[in-house]
């Protein structure tokens, strides 16, 4: 039975689209501590602000990270979300779960939580929404001794990584996202756990230019995936989509006519680079003049497929715009081998060397992409001891006040005035 | 064995990770890994993938709220366990896929979830709206400025029509942040729906130095706005601080590093509107999202307001991109202010950039076009 009045949020409950409302019930009925969340967020929409207390330190031993306290300001009209602390758990890479797995960790959740979760949060993380600071301890023990399976990252310290599927259910993955996310993940436990850094950091991986896993716009490192070598093309399945025998874009414009399928105007016209031409009836790529920006094969997944020389390009920076604005990682490495081979050798002294610098120069509370706004490219470049190259510019600088340094000027900054009076009269 | 409050560090494991991805990968998806050819969404939400093995992967997509209840999943589980061998996986997105490695079997898992009424829409695929990512809000949050589920079903409802077709010049991606902290990242969405405040914070001068340290309060905030005070209470002379409110911009960071210096507020928070951003590389460079409604009122249950003006972008969008644009890459080649024009929504000075780097955005070129803002 329901304990308060809920009409607006019973509102919710109406339309086509699932409704949280709905399922919270759902949840009521097993669990009423449930009811007093409908409560508390029927007066929110009532009175139209939150009454969520301001955090609140809570954890478990030996870890800086992984619950987030929450307490309702209201604990006496809603005693059952009085606590309601998040936890939040490692997902496994890709999000692909066995209903074994997800089965322990519902039972595990009814005997300690509220029974609410988000699948997923936004860094990647299973959300385990609600339960009293009493019941951490107990979680934790038997999340780790029967369900082999940790906590994920909050705080100032390594975000619980993420990838997009990759090899597993894509055809355009350059690189093995799944594998490079877990490798990482598991060789960086200390810094998902225990908060080092100057504020948050985030990976993600992607295996291609798409980034359906946005790692250019939210992570501090982003790997996206690409190729060095020739774009594959199979020239019979051109000629079948220009025959029309096979759906444009994967299909994914089936639902309205947009005509027949011209090749001209629906990838040689829209590539970025107008590197493409039809010569003989077959489609040819000028592969030196291609930014590999996937459009031709999104268009043409039969007939285009990525080169075989296969990496990913390594951005740093991105973040959301809390302070300075929001930011995109900038090219940093265009080319870098991924691999398993040598467990990610090369990306892991890529991180460390960024963690090196930014745990030292970095302050209080700045992602790393603030530290190189404010420290400026040049200098993030001379310290991760790359070459400078155009890749990592849109364009050259347009004002001329250059950093110069004393020893790249011929004989140095020591003058002698008086020697320069000797022969120009003021 | 279970944990003993006596001895919290006994036998205490840690640092185990994630489980390993390998063991939930469907029998379909391990056998072909690497070896995808290419894909193709057969009908909305239904995607088959081709191996080089000359398997096939077929895939339901389902659109789910993100705020769900075990039970649900339990159900999620059911199905997985009658039609997918146990397996199936969710999105970064919040969709959900259910996956069979024969066409004979999509329809019997299509009906089956159709079968249980409304709870698991098939869709969210290819050229049309796929679910909103999205933040806590009021059922989860202590800095937001609107709701999050409730302003995503609302939307999703108006909408539902374009998450179960393809009819869209591109696919859309919409997003929603409660407040500026952007914990759902909507600074790169075709259409991004932001919590905002719009009153500087009061402080809560018996309660701040007992709860803040007052330096990190101070530079927290980006443009120097709050500066140390002192005030006497009662007689006894506090160390507190003050509020340049002129040269608030309401960000609510300080209130982040500090709980007595509370924002929110039933009538000066509300939703912006940002739209044209993008995240891939495809054609055109990733897109920051650009401020178009600076504000719209809180209105709960269903925020009318708010769905009125995502429905009208999408409409007027879909209406008049050309076939593989995106929203900013539309807006970008008609011109924002025919963007302005076409959907009807009033320019205000509120979309000039006045923060850090706004001379960016300044245009610098005589070519304009001639909209009915030019007098």
């Amino acid at each position: 039975m329901a304990k308060h009045e809920t009409p607006l949020l019973d509102e919710l409950e109406k339309g086509p689209w699932p409704s949280f409302v709905t399922d919270i019930k759902r949840q009521a009925e097993k669990n009423p501590d449930c009811w007093d969340i409908l409560g508390q967020v029927e007066l929110s929409y009532k009175e139209k602000i939150t009454h969520w207390k301001h955090g609140g330190i809570v954890g478990v031993f030996g870890y800086g990270g992984g619950i987030v306290g929450r307490y309702s300001d209201l604990p006496k009209r809603f005693p059952g979300v009085e606590h309601f602390h998040t936890v939040r758990l490692a997902q496994p890479a890709s999000k692909y779960y066995s209903t074994k797995h997800l089965r322990d960790v519902c039972d595990l959740w009814e005997k300690y939580g509220s029974g609410m979760t988000n699948m997923h949060g936004s860094t990647g993380d299973m959300v385990m929404l609600g339960c009293r600071t009493e019941a951490l301890e107990p979680f934790f023990y038997e999340l780790t001794h029967n369900l082999q399976q940790d906590l994920g990252g909050s705080g100032s310290n390594l975000r619980t990584p993420a990838n997009c599927l990759g090899q597993s259910r894509c055809e355009w993955a350059c690189y093995d996202t799944e594998e490079c996310c877990h490798h990482l993940t598991m060789h960086y436990q200390d810094e998902i756990h225990r908060p080092a850094f100057p504020y948050k950091f985030k990976f993600k991986f992607s295996g291609c230019a798409n980034d359906c896993v946005a790692a250019i716009a939210r992570s501090d490192v982003a790997v996206i995936g690409t190729w060095r070598d020739n774009i594959r093309i199979d020239q019979a399945a051109v000629k079948e989509y220009i025959a029309g025998n096979i759906p444009s874009n994967g299909g994914a414009h089936a639902g309205r006519d947009w005509g027949k399928f011209d090749i001209q105007k629906e990838v040689i016209a829209l590539c970025p680079t107008d590197c493409m031409w039809m010569e003989g009836g077959e489609l040819k790529i000028d592969d030196a003049e291609c930014t590999r920006c996937m459009h031709c094969l999104n268009v043409m997944p039969r007939a285009l497929r990525p080169g075989l020389d296969q990496g990913a390009s390594i951005c740093v920076g991105a973040k959301a715009p809390i302070l300075d604005g929001a930011q995109f990682a900038t090219l940093i490495v265009p080319f870098m081998k991924v691999s398993a081979d040598n467990e990610f050798e090369e990306l892991i002294e890529f991180i460390e060397k960024i963690w090196d610098w930014w745990m030292e120069d970095g302050k209080n509370r700045e992602r790393v992409g603030e530290t190189m706004q404010r420290v400026g490219l040049p200098t993030f470049i001379k310290v991760m001891g790359l070459e400078p190259i155009p890749q990592h510019v849109k364009e050259p600088r347009s004002n001329p006040y250059v950093f110069w340094q004393e020893e790249e000027v011929e004989g140095g900054w020591d003058r002698d005035v008086e020697e320069f009076r000797a022969r120009h009269a003021a | 064995m279970a944990y003993d409050p006596a001895n919290p560090m006994s036998d205490r494991i840690s640092d185990v990770g994630p489980r390993y991805y390998s063991e939930f990968h469907p029998p379909v998806v391990k056998a072909n890994k690497g070896k995808w050819m290419w894909h193709e969404i057969t009908q909305p939400g239904v995607l088959v993938h081709k191996s080089e093995t000359g398997d096939e992967c077929w895939t339901v997509r389902v659109g789910a709220a993100r705020l769900i209840s075990i039970e649900l999943i339990r159900e999620m589980c059911d199905v997985a366990d009658k039609h997918c061998d146990g397996f199936f996986r969710f999105t970064t997105r919040n969709n959900v896929e259910f996956m069979v490695d024969a066409k004979s079997k999509v329809q019997p898992l299509l009906d089956d979830l159709a079968s249980r009424g409304n709870k698991f829409p098939v869709g969210g695929t290819g050229a049309g709206v796929t679910n909103i990512v999205h933040t806590q809000g009021w059922v989860h949050c202590h800095t937001p400025a609107t709701d999050a589920s409730g302003v995503v079903k609302a939307v999703m409802d108006e909408l539902f029509d374009y998450f179960t077709s393809m009819t869209l010049p591109a696919n859309v991606r919409i997003a929603l942040a409660c407040c500026l902290n952007m914990c759902g990242a909507v600074h790169a969405s075709d259409i991004a729906i932001l919590g905002v405040h719009r009153k500087p914070p009061m402080i809560d001068h018996k309660r701040i130095s007992g709860v803040c340290e007052l330096p990190l309060a101070i530079s927290a905030c980006p443009l120097g706005a709050v500066k140390p005070a002192k005030i006497t209470i009662d007689g006894e002379e506090i160390k507190t601080v003050q509020v340049n409110a002129d040269r608030c911009m309401f960000c609510g960071n300080c209130y982040t590093m500090c709980p007595a210096m509370p924002l929110a507020d039933p009538d000066g928070d509300g939703i912006a509107i940002l739209v044209g951003g993008k995240v891939s590389n495809s054609r055109t460079a990733p897109k920051f999202s650009k401020l178009v409604i600076p504000f719209l009122p809180n209105t709960p249950p269903r925020w009318p307001e708010t769905v009125a003006a995502v429905k009208n972008i999408l409409e007027v969008y879909a209406k008049d991109a050309r076939k593989y644009e995106r929203v900013g890459e539309w807006a970008e080649r008609i011109g924002w202010e025919k963007f302005f024009e076409k959907c009807n929504i009033p320019f205000t000075i509120k979309s000039i950039d006045d923060y850090r780097l706004a001379y960016d955005t300044w245009r610098t070129t005589t070519q304009f076009k001639y909209t009915s803002h030019v007098k």
